[in-house]
């Protein structure tokens, strides 16, 4: 038995659920999760470990073997970014960005504007005509989390967005990503195998074992302290990757 | 400048040279015109018989035109519906197979016994040859969509009609252009090796019969011009296919994009 009910706006509540699949590979077992809205949510594991099958079944793209999840947000109320841009590549960065919109019938002058503003926030001010072959692979997640975020969704859900991004553009994105959330009150679901980028994001990092993924850790992080880069630096910080570190170790040796 | 060199000048000079030695070889040798006329001798018939052969050449391109469109028509149709239902695809597919791996010069006296109208049955011939690029093409092209825009569609609540039409088939356009320039030459082939077959004499006879009335009467340099003419009607539907590809192309898709026409 699955199903996917109501939960309060902008929550997320998974409550025991596995996720085999028809190969018989178990890819989650009995994950149970409450996640806040509004807040800012890390799932840190290995490889293999079913962060991504967790995010698609957040998301309504996999349907669970067992359990139930809840999401305060259906369909288009859900923003969701790929490991990769995964742009239209014969439509311009504003086109991208109004997909969503253009999908639900909004009207054409309603999506320019609205996508216009979108990659203005995003720091795109100038590229809506570009083509995604022109633009780089910054720039590309960029329009990415813009068209995620173009319809306001409750619930943004990110799938290692910035792995294949060098560090220095990662960097960035991770401030810019910061500012987006406070800005939008949007839940943020962040999925990463990168100890660092989940202690300079989160609010709370949720530790999962590999194969079958379970929970094996859920460490709430220090929350006064703004993340700017100085953060990067602070003894804060460097205790947060030690535990987060430590949680995976374990999680790794389980 | 280097790359419109290599790209015009370079195979001018093969032509040229080639041309000039097949020239040459024909005179010293003393070869017939009968067996091998010079170039400049077909040159010369061209012009002198192109009251005859420009007709000719508008009806084998009429045929390879109307043939080019019906295998797009139903190559385009036929992929859209294998794509949106595998019951279709395995119940239809091998025929379109079958079609595609008959030679069509032993099927052609059926087609023209049963079409019993000579225009139609060259059609229908050139048709056979050409629509299968199109259709595994494009099926290929829209079975290549990347999973994670299928997953975001879904997201977004688009149903099959708008993922198709937003997401399959600007996917498949250059899979689709792709086997539209492989069919374009097997259209223009289909036309004459049907006409062959159908030997149709008559006013409105194309280029294929035209090869075969001056093969009947010796008239062995008309033969070289008409097939001047096939060959230079191929080249013109590639590049003209080709162009069409860049047009649509160029700003998005990395086969075109940063390529002068």
């Amino acid at each position: 038995m699955s199903e996917v009910r109501a939960a309060p706006a902008g929550a997320i509540a998974l409550r025991g659920v596995d996720k085999t699949y028809a190969n018989g590979t178990r890819a989650i077992d009995g994950v149970s999760l409450e996640i806040a809205a509004g807040s800012f949510v890390s799932v840190l594991g290995p490889s293999g470990c079913g962060k991504s099958t967790l995010l698609r079944m957040i998301a309504g793209l996999i349907v669970p073997t067992d359990g139930r999840i809840e999401t305060g947000a259906r369909g288009r109320e859900i923003g969701f970014v790929f490991q990769e841009p995964t742009l239209l590549p014969w439509a311009t960065a504003e086109a991208n960005v109004a997909l969503p919109l253009r999908l639900m019938g909004v009207d054409a002058a309603d999506r320019r504007e609205r996508a216009r503003q979108m990659l203005a926030r995003v720091g795109l001010e100038g590229f809506e005509g570009a083509w995604p072959r022109e633009l780089s692979g910054g720039m590309k997640m960029r329009v990415s989390i813009a068209r995620a975020l173009v319809d306001r969704p409750r619930v943004l859900l990110l799938d290692e967005p910035f792995a294949a991004l060098d560090e220095i553009a990662r960097h960035r994105l991770n401030a810019d990503l910061l500012d987006l959330w406070r800005e939008t009150g949007v839940t943020v679901v962040f999925v990463t195998h990168s100890v660092f980028e989940s202690a300079f994001l989160s609010q709370r990092i949720v530790v999962m074992s590999a194969r079958p993924g379970r929970i094996v850790a859920d460490l709430a992080v220090d929350t006064d302290q703004t993340r700017d880069e100085a953060f990067r630096t602070s003894p804060a910080y460097g205790a947060t990757c030690r535990r987060v570190s430590d949680a995976l170790r374990e999680a790794m040796a389980a | 400048m280097s790359g419109a060199w290599s790209r015009f000048a370079a195979p001018a000079i093969v032509g040229l040279v080639v041309l000039a030695a097949w020239e040459i070889a024909v005179r010293t040798g003393g070869v017939p015109p009968y067996i091998l006329p010079g170039p400049l001798l077909i040159a010369r018939t061209l012009v002198a018989d192109w009251g005859t052969l420009a007709p000719a050449l508008v009806a084998t391109l009429r045929i390879a035109a109307l043939a080019l469109l019906a295998a797009v028509v139903v190559g385009v149709a036929l992929a859209v519906l294998f794509t949106q239902s595998r019951w279709l695809e395995r119940s239809l597919l091998p025929y379109a197979i079958v079609l595609q791996v008959t030679p069509i010069v032993s099927i052609a006296p059926l087609i023209i016994v049963w079409a019993n109208d000579v225009t139609l049955s060259l059609l229908i011939c050139a048709w056979i040859v050409a629509f299968f690029p199109i259709l595994s093409n494009t099926m290929l092209g829209l079975n290549s969509v990347d999973h994670n825009l299928l997953g975001l569609f879904q997201l977004y609540g688009a149903g099959r009609w708008r993922t198709l039409l937003h997401l399959r088939l600007p996917a498949a356009l250059p899979y689709f252009l792709g086997g539209l320039r492989i069919s374009g030459g097997l259209a223009l082939i289909g036309a004459v090796v049907a006409e062959f077959v159908a030997g149709a004499g008559g006013s409105g006879s194309g280029l294929a019969y035209r090869i075969l009335e001056a093969g009947y009467q010796l008239k062995i340099p008309r033969m070289f011009a008409a097939l001047v003419l096939i060959s230079a009607a191929g080249i013109a539907i590639h590049l003209l296919l080709a162009a069409l590809s860049h047009l649509l192309l160029r700003r998005w898709h990395d086969s075109e994009a940063g390529r002068a026409l």
